[in-house]
């Protein structure tokens, strides 16, 4: 029983210190991904993630075969500062034939509300969807990550979502962290 | 021992889970001091009254006073509880792009803290350059927040907004829960109802 407790001990330490803010870059997390978003108000943006309803949908509905989420906050000073590197990155992926329809990408702003969410797409005039995590339901589903954080998945039949890839911190290279993400995903685009 | 190693246990495990969202901007460089009691002092001014003026060391370099304003901006005092912290980390850097927002409606920002000025020098270079001055109430500890009744137990300021229009008065007050960032919505809507 002591020894149990020891090495619960440890990993209570342990643990926590590799889920902070500090993430290392590439280690996929176990996160709840059960949530829905509400779909967006721009057709655009339904459109873009395939949606056909004004409903509610669940991250396994958007279609696509791989899916980027970038948690981001207005209030942070490296997502405003590469706020123009995801949109880069963005053209990119609606350039390329291969990934236009096969890569989506979408936003969520970790306890920002609508009003600033709109705020920061105004801004850095981002065209990919984002969604407001007011009260920060959705960021402590996915464990309380530093943003910018970025997620890669992609959809499973057993789970319906696997990911794939995470990040924490800057994807530095549009083009270079694309690439790496589709290579990562293991998928033939 | 058991009991002990049990006790560490659950603190190893609970205490990093109150982490707020902070931008990784810091590196871990951010102090997490948990969740802490919503508020905790006694407001001493209010709506429609005079706003006390005061003068406190900027980062800037020059002392600035809330009079200085009287008559040419309104202004938004943002108290912070303490540099280096989740929520304080990310507040300011987020007025920081809405310098737009707040031209719009004439009003500058003076963002108020406890700490000292060789803290809050580095800690807001940390987030890049601010377009607006950062005061330090230092010295006498925490004066101007005693003044408004935002000074909390612990020696630290509430999470306060104060608006203050060109003729001095106090026109909108959010003393917010510490734990929690005010609404720039809210805000925007403060500033709109700012008399004409």
């Amino acid at each position: 029983m002591r020894k149990c407790l020891v090495l619960l001990l440890f990993l209570g330490f342990l643990i926590p210190g590799a889920t902070g803010l500090c993430e290392p870059r590439n280690e996929p997390l176990k996160m709840d991904l059960d949530f829905s978003l509400p779909a967006p108000e721009e057709s655009a943006h339904r459109r873009y993630l395939g949606l056909e309803t004004l409903d509610p949908f669940l991250l396994n509905q958007i279609q696509t075969k791989i899916l980027i989420i970038e948690i981001f906050s207005m209030y942070c000073p490296i997502c405003q500062r590469e706020a123009a590197d995801v949109n880069k990155m963005f053209e990119l992926i609606q350039k390329n034939p291969n990934f236009k329809n096969q890569v989506r990408l979408i936003g969520i702003g970790a306890g920002n509300s609508a009003y600033e969410v709109n705020f920061f797409k105004e801004t850095y005039q981002i065209e990919f969807p984002l969604f407001s995590d007011t009260k920060f339901v959705i960021h402590k589903k996915i464990g309380e990550v530093g943003t910018p954080y970025f997620i890669g998945l992609k959809p499973d039949k057993k789970q319906g979502l696997e990911i794939f890839y995470s990040q924490s911190g800057e994807i530095v290279d549009p083009e270079k962290f694309i690439e790496m993400l589709v290579k990562a995903s293991g998928l033939k685009l | 021992m058991q009991k002990f190693v049990l006790w560490i246990l659950v603190f190893s495990i609970v205490l990093p889970g109150t982490a707020m969202a902070a931008a990784s901007a810091y590196g871990d460089k951010i102090f997490d001091a948990g969740g802490l009691g919503p508020i905790d002092s006694k407001l001493l001014v209010s709506v429609n009254q005079k706003a006390p003026d005061f003068t406190l060391p900027a980062v800037s370099g020059n002392p600035i006073s809330l009079g200085q304003y009287k008559g040419k901006k309104n202004v938004l005092i943002t108290f912070i509880p303490a540099a280096w912290t989740p929520v304080c980390s990310d507040q300011w850097p987020g007025y920081n792009i809405a310098k737009p927002l707040f031209e719009a409606h004439d009003t500058i920002l003076l963002g108020i803290s406890v700490d000292n000025l060789p803290t809050l020098f580095a800690w807001t270079h940390e987030m890049g350059s601010l377009w607006f001055d950062v005061l330090s109430d230092f010295w006498p500890h925490g004066q101007t927040a005693q003044t408004y009744g935002i000074l909390r137990s612990n020696g630290t300021a509430e999470r306060a907004l104060i608006l203050v229009d060109k003729q001095g008065i106090i026109r909108f007050i959010h003393v917010s829960d510490i734990n929690i960032r005010p609404d720039l919505g809210m805000i925007m809507k403060a500033l709109e109802n700012l008399p004409r």
